[in-house]
């Protein structure tokens, strides 16, 4: 399968345009064989390996009539998934169900994995980044395309996007958000630390800023996969 | 015959009321259903409280137990919250091992706890790297009827604010930790997180407070957690349909107004024990 790669770099001129500055990012679709659907994404040293499987056959006791049903499993890079991965789970599926068209797939399942390859900060972000790209790369029907972004507060009261893992521990709040591509408003939210309500706005903002950028990357990616194909 | 549309078109039944800007219970769109609250309801825990609102019943003991102080952290002591929804509260949770619903809401009172900095850990630990007090706050749902999340705040705030810790010291010559019954304290609470949940139905109304059937229905679902200092402790929202930032501002205002009606309650619920002594 032909993958697509590129590499977005911090730029001078970003930083002049007081963009929000995001970390190196790329993907790579269709990787592995047996998934309908994979992806990697990687944000600075933060790097996910996402699988799709369906629309499959679904246990009977978690049939839905009228839809399809999601299973979003992370796999941490060591050890057994706890609690927080539970957590982590239930974000990006509820996501994954509202930018997909499930009734399209009534009494079936979707399946998406997410293999932590290495955690870096900003995880919960780049695992909804992975899933998105994975769920284009199987070709599910959706209404809608999302992507995440992390800022962190600082004690200074700073904000600083897609952080590092030493950034978040040294920040005072840490905020993640999915952004749809429709109206840029958020989908999803999880918040750890106090803030101010104008900062909670203020990194909205910043995040509908920044998810412009992994818009068009997704774009970028997506035309050169298949401009090469034909 | 309104029964039977209910059950027929469920979604439709919800829709005919909300055009009206009511709810099938005669509450209005930002109205919260009626919020009880009971303190030391286990004489036999170190702490706990009951709180209902609406037919939802949650129910928190602590428990307090000596143990070392984790390695990372040596002059703190720590809290376990834990969510229990055992198949007794609804049909939809089975026996066995906790489910998801169970352990997200265990991680949010988690997270809640650590980000609102609810009580001092240093003063959980009685002496360094040797001893500390460990609280485990078990909160279960007895009814679940909606909005789990803010019933769990409220009751493990209450819970813990009528905690009583019997004092502890450390014999010199034995190295033996000397409990003392008869000397308890309560543990000061820094700060009064709060939280306001939030349904979303057909992308666009919000209501707040939803019951058990209107979560269900509804697109979207959010919790928002609040201070007494205005601001912020968490805005979970695990995913559904988008809200805009007006949207949000709106649910954050009413949360700001909800923090300020159960700090009353709280106040007043401790006022009444007081006095009946």
């Amino acid at each position: 399968m032909d993958a697509t790669s590129r590499l977005c770099m911090r730029t001078e001129m970003e930083l002049e345009r007081s963009c929000p500055v995001l970390r190196e990012y790329g993907s790579e679709q269709s990787l592995l064989s047996r998934p309908d659907g994979s992806s990697t994404f990687v944000q600075g040293d933060t790097s996910i390996l996402a699988g799709v499987y369906g629309p499959a056959e679904v246990k009977v006791s978690k049939e839905i009539y009228d839809r399809a049903t999601v299973e979003v499993l992370i796999q941490p890079k060591m050890g057994l998934p706890s609690v927080r991965e539970r957590a982590r789970e239930q974000c990006v599926r509820e996501t994954c169900e509202a930018a997909l068209l499930l009734t399209l797939h009534p009494r079936s399942s979707l399946t998406v994995i997410l293999q932590v390859v290495h955690d870096d900060g900003s995880l919960l972000s780049c695992c909804l980044n992975a899933a998105c790209m994975a769920l284009m790369d199987a070709g599910l029907p959706m209404s809608r395309l999302f992507c995440s972004v992390t800022c962190a507060i600082s004690k200074e009261g700073q904000i600083i996007t897609d952080p590092t893992a030493r950034q978040e521990k040294e920040s005072r709040a840490l905020l993640t958000f999915a952004i749809d591509s429709n109206e840029r408003n958020v989908l999803m939210s999880s918040t750890t630390g106090s803030f101010s309500v104008q900062e909670l706005q203020q990194c909205i903002a910043i995040s509908q800023k920044a998810s412009e950028q992994i818009f068009q990357f997704y774009r970028d990616s997506v035309k050169r996969r298949y401009s090469k194909m034909q | 015959m309104a029964a039977g549309f209910k059950t027929a078109e469920p979604l439709e039944y919800h829709r005919s009321f909300l055009k009206e800007n009511c709810r099938p219970d005669g509450r209005e769109l930002g109205e919260f259903r009626p919020t009880t609250l009971n303190i030391n309801s286990i004489s036999t825990a170190d702490g706990s409280a009951l709180v209902k609102i609406g037919n939802t019943t949650v129910i928190c003991g602590i428990k307090a137990e000596l143990a070392v102080p984790p390695s990372e952290a040596q002059n703190k002591g720590y809290l376990v919250p834990n969510v229990d929804l055992p198949p007794l509260c609804s049909s939809r949770f089975r026996a066995g091992p906790p489910g998801e619903q169970a352990q997200a809401a265990s991680q949010f009172i988690a997270d809640v706890i650590e980000s609102s900095d609810l009580i001092n850990l240093e003063e959980l630990c009685i002496e360094k790297a040797k001893l500390c007090w460990v609280l485990y706050c078990d909160i279960m749902c007895l009814d679940y009827d909606g909005n789990l999340l803010d019933a769990c705040i409220t009751v493990l705030l209450a819970a813990l604010k009528t905690a009583q810790l019997p004092e502890v010291t450390i014999n010199k010559e034995t190295d033996l930790a000397e409990v003392d019954i008869e000397k308890k304290r309560r543990l000061k609470i820094n700060r009064h997180p709060v939280g306001s949940s939030f349904a979303v139905f057909d992308d666009s109304i919000i209501i707040v407070d939803p019951t058990a059937e209107e979560e269900s229905l509804s697109t979207a679902l959010m919790t928002v957690v609040t201070d007494e200092e205005d601001r912020l402790c968490a805005v979970h929202k695990p995913g559904g349909t988008s809200l805009s930032g007006e949207k949000l501002q709106h649910c954050i205002n009413r949360a700001l107004t909800r923090n300020k009606e159960i700090r009353k309650l709280l106040d007043k619920v401790h006022e009444s024990t007081k006095t009946m002594k």
